[in-house]
């Protein structure tokens, strides 16, 4: 595990960014940009990381960052390593795609889906902070059941989207969950990722005060949460071994994890949520956990 | 109209320019603002380079990593995770005049 001294003191993003007070994303691209470094070009579909890296003329952060059209994030990170590989500076410069939920899970799927099956040697990170946080919370593929969004105002009829399994059967040599609220998990997987070929997919739980309804001071333990709770396990897939975090380890044990509710009444989008959709919510998390206890065994 | 067509033309062929403040001072954005108790502070305590868990976790990056650890006021949303994070109880969120 590393330790906070790890962690280069270097930062990539300047402080005085659009990024809202509290905010989950901004935290994961500070560390990811730590553990990547300077060496690193971005590649952004309109999300929430557009507004952080600011308006015409100038840019909040270091490195270079290319600003593409919604649904071509795996297009655009296959066409900068395609030009890179030209001029000689693929093994020198990694290629970042970073993209919101709905960049990911809606629009950007089948840009993303193709440079995974070309095998597009890219680290793409989808932050998920479960809606369109950028354009006033509207419901995304993955946003979770029952949640309230300003187009689902009784609360989502429909469950969120299992993203990592679908990139999972893509057969791509790395897939990382990761959350906010552990940075130093973070900046492990990232750090890993460097030096392997190939797609690399991260799916990163992104807590977002507006959009959640809880005060910016409580992002991190918000995103604790959902760990605590086996709502958000964390795991990494390394050529289709499967491989639990630290973090997530001992919630293995149903025992020691917390009731699902303490997740869903400290955040104002689950208000309109009755006790059949908690029922729900336990039975999901319950069954989540099986299967990682099996996938575990069969290694 | 001709100037400003060329003004226009001179943003988009532009370099974008890496800046602090790229959204102004946002330390406007609260009144309320982290102070630390220099008292309680870990690594201040210890004198050693340890916890830090205040410069980890600021999604702003305007903590930084040393004895003791300074927060630049002027940029500092006061959301107040570092307050939530630090494991000593060392900072409290204090109205403060940012200028």
């Amino acid at each position: 595990m590393v330790n906070v001294m790890d962690l280069p003191e270097e930062e990539f993003i300047y402080p005085g960014t659009r990024a809202c007070a509290g905010c989950g994303m901004a935290l994961i691209y500070r560390i990811a940009l730590k553990a990547l470094g300077a060496k690193t070009i971005t590649t952004v579909p309109a999300s929430c990381l557009t507004v952080l890296h600011g308006m015409q003329g100038f840019c909040s952060t270091k490195i270079s960052v290319y600003h593409t059209p919604f649904a071509t994030t795996g297009a655009s990170a296959s066409g900068i390593l395609a030009s890179l590989e030209d001029k000689g500076l693929a093994d020198e410069i990694t290629v970042l795609a970073f993209a919101g939920d709905g960049g990911t899970t809606d629009i950007g799927i089948q840009a993303l889906s193709g440079a995974a099956e070309r095998g597009t040697n890219f680290i793409y990170a989808c932050y998920d902070n479960e809606a369109y946080m950028n354009t006033g919370v509207q419901r995304s593929g993955s946003t979770p059941l029952g949640v309230r969004t300003t187009t689902t105002p009784e609360g989502k009829k429909v469950r969120k989207k299992n993203m990592p399994k679908i990139l999972e059967a893509h057969g791509i040599p790395y897939i990382a969950t990761a959350n906010a609220a552990y940075p130093l998990d973070l900046f492990e997987k990232f750090k890993r990722v460097k030096n392997i070929k190939g797609t690399k997919y991260f799916h990163i739980l992104s807590p977002c005060p507006p959009g959640w309804g809880y005060e910016p001071k409580n992002t991190m333990i918000i995103g604790r949460l959902a760990n605590e709770t086996g709502f958000w396990p964390l795991y990494e897939v390394i050529n289709g071994k499967f491989e639990l975090s630290k973090p997530s380890k001992r919630y293995l044990e149903s025992s020691k994890r917390k009731p699902i509710i303490d997740y869903l009444s400290a955040q104002k989008r689950f208000k309109s949520i009755d006790d059949t959709t908690t029922k729900i919510y336990e039975e999901n998390i319950k069954n989540v956990w099986k299967e990682i206890k099996s996938r575990l065994e069969n290694h | 109209m001709t100037d400003s067509k060329k003004d226009y033309q001179k943003i988009l062929g532009s370099v974008q320019k890496p800046v602090i403040g790229e959204a102004g001072k946002t330390g406007t954005w609260s009144s309320k603002k982290p102070i630390i108790d220099l008292n309680k502070c870990i690594p201040v305590k210890s004198g050693k380079p340890s916890c830090f868990n205040c410069w980890l976790y600021c999604p702003e990056a305007v903590v930084t990593r040393t004895i003791p650890p300074e927060i630049d006021l002027v940029y500092c949303k006061g959301c107040g995770i570092c307050m939530e994070e630090c494991p000593v109880k060392a900072i409290k969120m204090e109205e403060v005049n940012p200028e």
